[in-house]
């Protein structure tokens, strides 16, 4: 019975050679969080082999050597004090060290690192938060506000004015537009039900709890598109709540904030001359005053 | 006027016992426990068959990326009525039938202690079955097994599905909530003479971590779910953030509940092949008193560790690292647990019969459910893998592995007791061997589906990677798993009418079952053993070998006298 899992895990072997990330550990490469992260697992993963090969081996040993054959007579004992305190105290050292392992990446995992040379040049220190948030050993960081709506993620990106809550910041839904090489804090909420961030090649999920703020954090080296989606059930469009993180050099990111500003204020611009020639002919102005 | 005291006469008071009425009166009306019994395995099986169609359904809705067999909302319907359905309304009743029909019998006792509440648990049982599966004719629900908020209030789902999920959650709750206080009272006053709590079945000490955990968490569920309904229909904000609610309120509170649940679908599995395992193994249980110290461990544990189901939730660290290690500490009574197992087919004489193999298979299966258990424990990991795929694989492993199998099982060990005709061993290895493979197949792969970035509860994927490729060869396991459980249906309909006459004693066991008739009669003994060990039928039937050889050699033919 061992057989057939060793079975279909070799056919998987042989039908995926080369995608070893995503098939036996997480997707990784994007963001040191996320590399701890599969260096975690990998740690946990080769132990489980082991503890796995280990107690089947027993079992399927055990089932072919004992099994019902003519002049067998079972042996009749109840227990073996000894053996028994010996497995539990085993047991225990395994979960021991896995909480080691764990509290020695948990660090590395959870607090983010500083931003690298060549990084966004972000001295003004407008740019990060500092109640509850997370943030890297100097304080500074990119904060962008993640709002899951259903059933898309919209991104602020703070700290582009003085106004609170991001209020005139410069925003973009979907694909999310960051700096390389510079330590990025996201701040996660969400407007209607709960929702749950993810890339998988930056890092670990947090949930979206309208009411709560969650944070997490990513740095990313290699310019590049990375994708994921919504991981926590939040109505029929869950499937299509896809996102996508792209890094750009800081220079182009700079330049495409102050391009994104100008779309918006065009964009403002406009409605406000559409609102205005609305109002010229009565129409709907009850309803705009009263929004 | 003077009052005078008169001494009462003596007097035998005698009441007209009628025969139980037979036919459909007789099964309606039924306090018999084994009657009961009977109809929860049944109606639990119905409802474990319809859960199983929701599945395939979805595995052929996810057998090709982009695929538009289902709508989206069709799709969160089966699942939501999917986990429902197999948690609440199969395993649970499941277990509670077999513990109805053998708990009395195993203890030795002629009935449970309150005959008549559990014939109403198994009613409420039936309400709350209908309630949820009448929702399907109108709205069913789509929030998912766990209902999340604020989904599941009625800004976002109005529809009645979700009251109609509360209403089953009210009547399954009620129902186990008396089931459990009836077991915990049947087992602590009913128990054979000698029967002391070093010689309880293990069976029965899952039933009583059973109770217990039934007991002490449906209260919490309960509350939860009438602070939604209120929610949804009367105005009140528990769950409403923009009035000062809380939404992860909701989700403590359903998972202070929710991981309790677990162990209620998987002890009394356990408990199942702790009796199987020494019988079909010729030897006593290795280790009884750590197995069932390790039971009570893992409940009392399963109160501890919720939170492993928050992990990506807005947390403080100190509660996330609490949740870690408190449920690291369950795999060492669980590994205690499966270590005995196996020491108990260590020189043994095993013969492979049916209920033998889905023993053993639950082992290996759950080892596999263990192991992927405790790496998601490890926050940092589960912050990865949390509610993707690898969680779905893990479950399963778990409640497939665990739960079904030691159904399964009870089904080929106690089916001859309750219906005295064997099954059939053939269909019962075709059955088996497709069941496990068919686990294999459908839920090894989804490991890798969700390290490879697929979250739960999505009705479709994309064409990238190797997605449609470890869908489909999940989508082929579900339909080998599900041919396996067909032959076990086969199997008990063919073995009803044509089954080998079994006899009261067909595995040569261990536990009091055996020592009445099968099926046993209305008043299950008509003489109560007095028990001296864990396993009284080995002590019974030594006993007659003793007496015989004895008989034997003095010539003479005495009838024989089972020890009373």
């Amino acid at each position: 019975m061992l057989l057939c899992s060793v079975l279909v895990l070799a056919v998987v072997f042989v039908l995926a050679p080369s995608a070893f990330a995503g098939t036996f550990t997480p997707e990784q490469g994007g963001s040191p969080n996320a590399n701890h992260i599969a260096g975690l697992y990998k740690f946990t993963l080769y132990i489980a082999i082991v503890i796995f090969v280990g107690v089947e081996g027993a079992l399927a040993y055990a089932l072919f050597a004992f099994r019902a054959r003519k002049g067998r007579v079972a042996k009749q004992m109840h227990g073996n004090t000894r053996l028994e305190i010996g497995w539990t105290v085993g047991a225990a050292l395994i979960v021991v060290a896995l909480a080691v392992a764990t509290f020695i990446d948990l660090h590395s995992v959870r607090d983010p690192v500083n931003s690298g040379p060549g990084g966004l040049d972000i001295s003004d220190g407008v740019q990060y938060e500092t109640t509850g948030a997370i943030k890297p050993p100097n304080g500074r960081a990119l904060t962008i506000q993640v709002n899951g709506i259903q059933y898309v993620w919209r991104y602020t990106y703070l700290g582009n004015t003085s106004n609170p809550d991001g209020l005139g910041d410069p925003y973009s839904y979907y694909q999310m537009v960051v700096p390389t090489n510079t330590t990025v804090v996201l701040k996660v909420v969400s407007q209607d039900v709960v929702h749950s961030w993810w890339i998988p090649q930056l890092g670990g999920k947090v949930q979206a709890v309208p009411g709560y703020t969650n944070y997490t954090w990513f740095k990313i080296s290699k310019p590049g598109n990375y994708k994921g989606q919504c991981s926590f059930l939040c109505g029929r469009g869950h499937a299509r709540m896809i996102a996508e993180v792209t890094a750009v050099s800081p220079a182009r990111y700079v330049q495409w904030i102050k391009q994104q500003k100008a779309y918006l204020a065009q964009a403002d611009a406009q409605a406000e001359k559409f609102r205005a020639e609305l109002g010229n002919q009565g129409a709907g102005a009850v309803e705009l005053t009263n929004p | 006027m003077a009052t005078v005291a008169v001494n009462p006469v003596p007097q035998v008071v005698a009441h007209r016992v009628d025969p139980a009425p037979n036919g459909l009166v007789g099964w309606l009306t039924t306090t018999d426990h084994k009657r009961i019994g009977i109809l929860y395995l049944v109606t639990s099986f119905i409802f474990f068959l319809l859960g199983g169609v929701e599945a395939l359904i979805m595995r052929l809705q996810l057998g090709e990326a982009n695929n538009t067999l289902v709508t989206p909302e069709v799709y969160n319907q089966l699942f939501t009525m999917h986990g429902t359905t197999m948690i609440f309304l199969f395993v649970v009743p499941m277990m509670a039938g077999f513990g109805n029909y053998f708990v009395p019998l195993m203890i030795g006792a002629r009935d449970m202690a309150f005959p008549r509440l559990n014939a109403l648990s198994y009613w409420l049982f039936v309400a709350g079955g209908l309630v949820l599966y009448a929702s399907i004719f109108w709205s069913p629900p789509e929030a998912g097994w766990i209902s999340t908020v604020p989904l599941a209030t009625s800004t976002y789902l109005p529809s009645g599905g979700e009251d109609a999920w509360i209403y089953m959650i009210h009547f399954t709750s009620i129902a186990s909530f008396l089931g459990g206080i009836n077991f915990l009272v049947t087992i602590k006053n009913m128990r054979a003479p000698g029967m002391t709590w070093g010689r309880i079945p293990l069976f029965i000490w899952s039933i009583i971590a059973y109770s217990l955990l039934l007991v002490l968490a449906l209260p919490i569920l309960e509350a939860a779910v009438t602070m939604l309904f209120t929610d949804r229909n009367f105005g009140t904000h528990f769950f409403n953030p923009a009035e000062g609610g809380s939404v992860l309120m909701w989700q403590d509170l359903f998972w202070f509940f929710g991981h309790p649940e677990v162990y209620v679908l998987v002890l009394p599995a356990f408990g199942i092949i702790s009796e199987t395992l020494p019988v079909f193994s010729r030897k006593p249980i290795f280790g009884y008193k750590a197995i069932a110290a390790s039971t009570m461990m893992i409940a009392f544990l399963g109160f501890l560790v919720w939170v492993h189901h928050m992990f990506t939730t807005p947390t403080p660290l100190v509660v996330l690292i609490f949740a870690m290690i408190s449920s690291f500490l369950i795999a060492v009574p669980t590994g205690i647990k499966i270590f005995n197992w196996i020491g108990t087919l260590w020189q043994g004489s095993i013969e492979f019969r049916t209920p033998l193999l889905f023993s053993v298979g639950l082992v290996a299966l759950f080892i596999i459910g263990g192991i992927s258990g405790v790496m998601l424990a490890m926050f940092p990991v589960d912050w990865q893998l949390n509610d993707t795929y690898f969680v779905v694989a893990h479950l399963h492993y778990v409640f497939v592995g665990g739960s079904v199998f030691g159904i399964f099982a009870g089904i080929y060990y106690w089916f001859p007791k309750i219906t005295g005709r064997m099954l059939s061993e053939a269909l019962g290895k075709w059955s088996f061997w497709l069941m496990f493979i068919g686990v294999n197949v459908t839920f090894l792969i989804q490991h890798s589906l969700g390290l490879d970035g697929m979250p739960r509860r999505v009705y479709e994927y994309p064409n990238v990677g190797h997605l449609q490729l470890y869908n489909q060869i999940s989508t082929v396991g579900s339909w080998i798993l599900a041919a396996g459980v067909l032959v076990t249906v086969a199997n008990i309909w063919r073995s009803l009418k044509r089954g080998v006459i079994a006899g009261s004693d067909p595995w040569k066991a261990n536990t009091l079952e055996w020592f009445t008739t099968s099926p046993p009669p209305v008043n299950n003994f008509d003489e109560i053993p007095r028990v001296r060990s864990v396993e009284p039928m080995k002590d019974i039937r030594q006993e007659i070998e003793r007496r015989s050889r004895e008989g034997a050699t003095a010539g003479a033919s005495k009838p024989l006298h089972v020890p009373a």
